[in-house]
């Protein structure tokens, strides 16, 4: 099979060979993509190397180093943004611009479980749905009409006060609510898909359900899967942060960002640093994934574009 | 079109009834005995023994539903664990406030989004159209309850023009309903411009032209009749994201309207609260997608034919 498959890539025009150089040839032309993606690597660096731009402190109470962003320095709180302290201190002297840089593990890691995991439901379900239709299709399809029917952040609202606050409580929370998107995409193109010829063909050959669903179908609805992660991720990290926000989240001190909002909140008019900096960072990454998403619907999907 | 109706009401209950499942099934699984949480820690068990029998907490999961639902329907959805007061009298009292600025939300999104996306449409690929696009993804990234403490701190505490907290006076709803529509306003116009594109290209829109009709009514009167059809889903959908962006905003600027209720319920664990909360906001949403299915049909015919 794999000989087989070498054979023909090599008699193929090198024009043809891949798609995905195609794909990125016109997703470089897109600047509102690139520039997703400039925000989005960044982003990810800072969350690789947070303990290089922002290292642990040595603390001459505990003698000891620690995390710099939960040193706390009551002598210095509230301090407006200088050149020690970038973003300024919070109301307990912590450095903003630690807090800001350490929170961008926190919400990287809620996005990619989130988004990774109720892909991974939501795909099943869909393309169960989609293949099979008849009753398996009427069953989950009228269970994610009814869990679109509760708007999206209170359905997290009300999954989170039962579960209770906590990382892995959240990330349920969230997950859940974005299962129906996945579906539903991936259910209308599996629809198209499995009355085209080459599905046919491949039945024809012997090919059992499994081989037909995961080799030749799925395959074929990566695109709005990717695109649907992509905006999935904006999604998935606002809703985390909404929820921290309202105090169902991920807990203080961690240092997240809606948490840190809703910390400083008490604090916002008299001291604007300490809801100006932690809110930012949300809406830039939360901006840059949607930017990204947008990017890439049209380099993925040449039809949709005008 | 009276069949039309009664056939969409009749596909109501259903997930209505799913609906009010799955927030049952989220206050069962919720650690806590409900009695206890209403009688305090210190409460004799012999009370606390009573108000479960009377309540019937030990009886099994599907009669405890069927109980749950069978009191929804009556519009009893519990008491507080804070007051003892009926839940559904509470949030009947904050739901005007939270009505209004859903309201107000939306006003903002339709009236804004609709003409700028047109507009776009119209001009694609100009200047307008860029910035258009550009401030539509930046106004959907805005998480709404950053944008609102931004808008405080600037219109209120720095130029001192806006009242940073209330829903009293007109003054005190212009920072709510725009904290609360901005983002929605990017997403219609989003939608309008896409759906309007698509519109402007079809042969009547060429035709309608070629009589020589100005420009301005061919846009305005023969396109976007029509592209306002996938618009009314979407702004029915954005109904749904205003009540529950109603949570945080009304959080934000101290209203008192269920949001601000259940954000409140949540330090004190007052689940039934949250529940009831939930569940009222989605049934409204619910009924108000009916509506915009209704309205959906007599927009176009077509729609209803399906269900002659």
């Amino acid at each position: 099979m794999s000989d087989n498959n070498n054979v023909n890539t090599r008699k193929r025009p090198p024009k043809k060979k891949s798609q995905m150089a195609d794909v990125w040839r016109r997703f470089k032309r897109n600047i509102t993509a690139m520039v997703g993606l400039f925000i989005i690597i960044i982003l990810v660096l800072t969350a690789i190397f947070a303990n290089v731009i922002a290292p642990p402190v040595f603390d001459d109470r505990l003698g000891d180093y620690m995390p710099s962003y939960m040193q706390q320095n009551l002598r210095n709180a509230n301090a407006f943004p200088s050149g020690d302290n970038w973003f300024g201190t919070d109301n307990f002297g912590r450095d903003i611009f630690s807090r800001v840089v350490h929170g961008s593990r926190i919400s990287l890691q809620v996005g990619f479980v989130v988004v990774s995991v109720s892909a991974i439901f939501g795909v099943i379900l869909g393309a169960i749905s989609g293949f099979y239709g008849g009753i398996a299709d009427n069953v989950l399809m009228r269970i994610i009409d009814i869990m679109l029917a509760i708007p999206n952040i209170l359905l997290a609202v009300a999954i989170a006060a039962a579960l209770g606050a906590g990382l892995i409580n959240v990330m349920i929370a969230v997950g859940i609510g974005a299962i129906p998107g996945f579906a539903r995409i991936v259910r209308g193109s599996v629809l198209t898909l499995r009355e085209q010829e080459f599905i046919e063909a491949a039945r024809s050959i012997g090919a059992n359900d499994y081989r037909l669903i995961g080799r030749h179908i799925l395959p074929n609805c990566m695109a709005p899967i990717i695109i649907q992660a992509t905006m999935g991720l904006a999604g998935a990290i606002l809703s985390a942060a909404a929820l921290a926000f309202i105090g169902l989240g991920v807990q203080p001190p961690a240092p997240e960002w809606g948490a840190m909002l809703n910390d400083g909140r008490r604090f916002m008019r008299e001291f604007w640093p300490i809801v100006m900096f932690p809110g930012g960072a949300i809406a830039m990454v939360v901006l840059g994934f949607n930017m990204l998403g947008d990017g890439l619907r049209d380099a993925l999907d040449p039809r949709l574009k005008k | 079109m009276h069949k039309y109706i009664l056939k969409r009401l009749l596909m109501l209950i259903p997930v209505l009834i799913g609906v009010t499942f799955i927030i049952f099934t989220l206050s069962y699984i919720t650690p806590g005995c409900p009695a206890t949480m209403t009688l305090g820690e210190t409460a004799p068990a012999e009370a606390i023994e009573a108000l479960r029998q009377e309540w019937g907490l030990d009886d099994p999961f599907i009669i405890r539903f069927v109980r749950y639902v069978a009191d929804a329907a009556r519009l009893n959805l519990g008491e507080t664990y804070a007051t003892r007061r009926p839940v559904m009298e509470e949030i009947l009292t904050r739901f005007p406030a939270t009505l209004q600025l859903a309201v107000m939300g939306l006003f903002i999104s339709v009236l804004l989004g609709i003409p700028l996306g047109v507009i776009s449409a119209t001009k694609q690929y100009s200047l307008f159209d860029n910035l258009a696009t550009i401030f539509g993804l930046i106004f959907v990234s805005i998480p709404n309850f950053w944008l609102g403490m931004m808008l405080v701190v600037f219109f209120s505490v720095n130029l001192g023009w806006l009242p940073p907290s209330g829903f009293e006076t007109p003054a005190q709803w212009i920072l709510p309903a725009f904290t609360l529509g901005t983002g929605q306003m990017a997403v219609v116009m989003r939608m309008s411009r896409s759906s309007m594109l698509e519109v402007i290209r079809q042969d009547y829109i060429r035709t309608a032209r070629a009589k020589g009709q100005k420009e301005s009514v061919v846009v305005w009167n023969h396109a976007l009749r029509n592209a306002l059809i996938p618009v009314v889903t979407a702004v029915g959908l954005t109904f749904g994201f205003l009540l529950g962006g109603a949570v945080l905003t009304e959080t934000i600027f101290s209203i008192n309207g269920i949001g601000r209720f259940m954000v409140q319920s949540i330090n004190s664990r007052d689940n039934p609260v949250i529940n009831g909360g939930v569940l009222f906001l989605a049934l409204s949403f619910s009924v108000v997608n009916l509506g915009v299915d209704i309205l959906y049909a007599y927009l176009d015919p077509r729609i209803k034919s399906q269900y002659k």
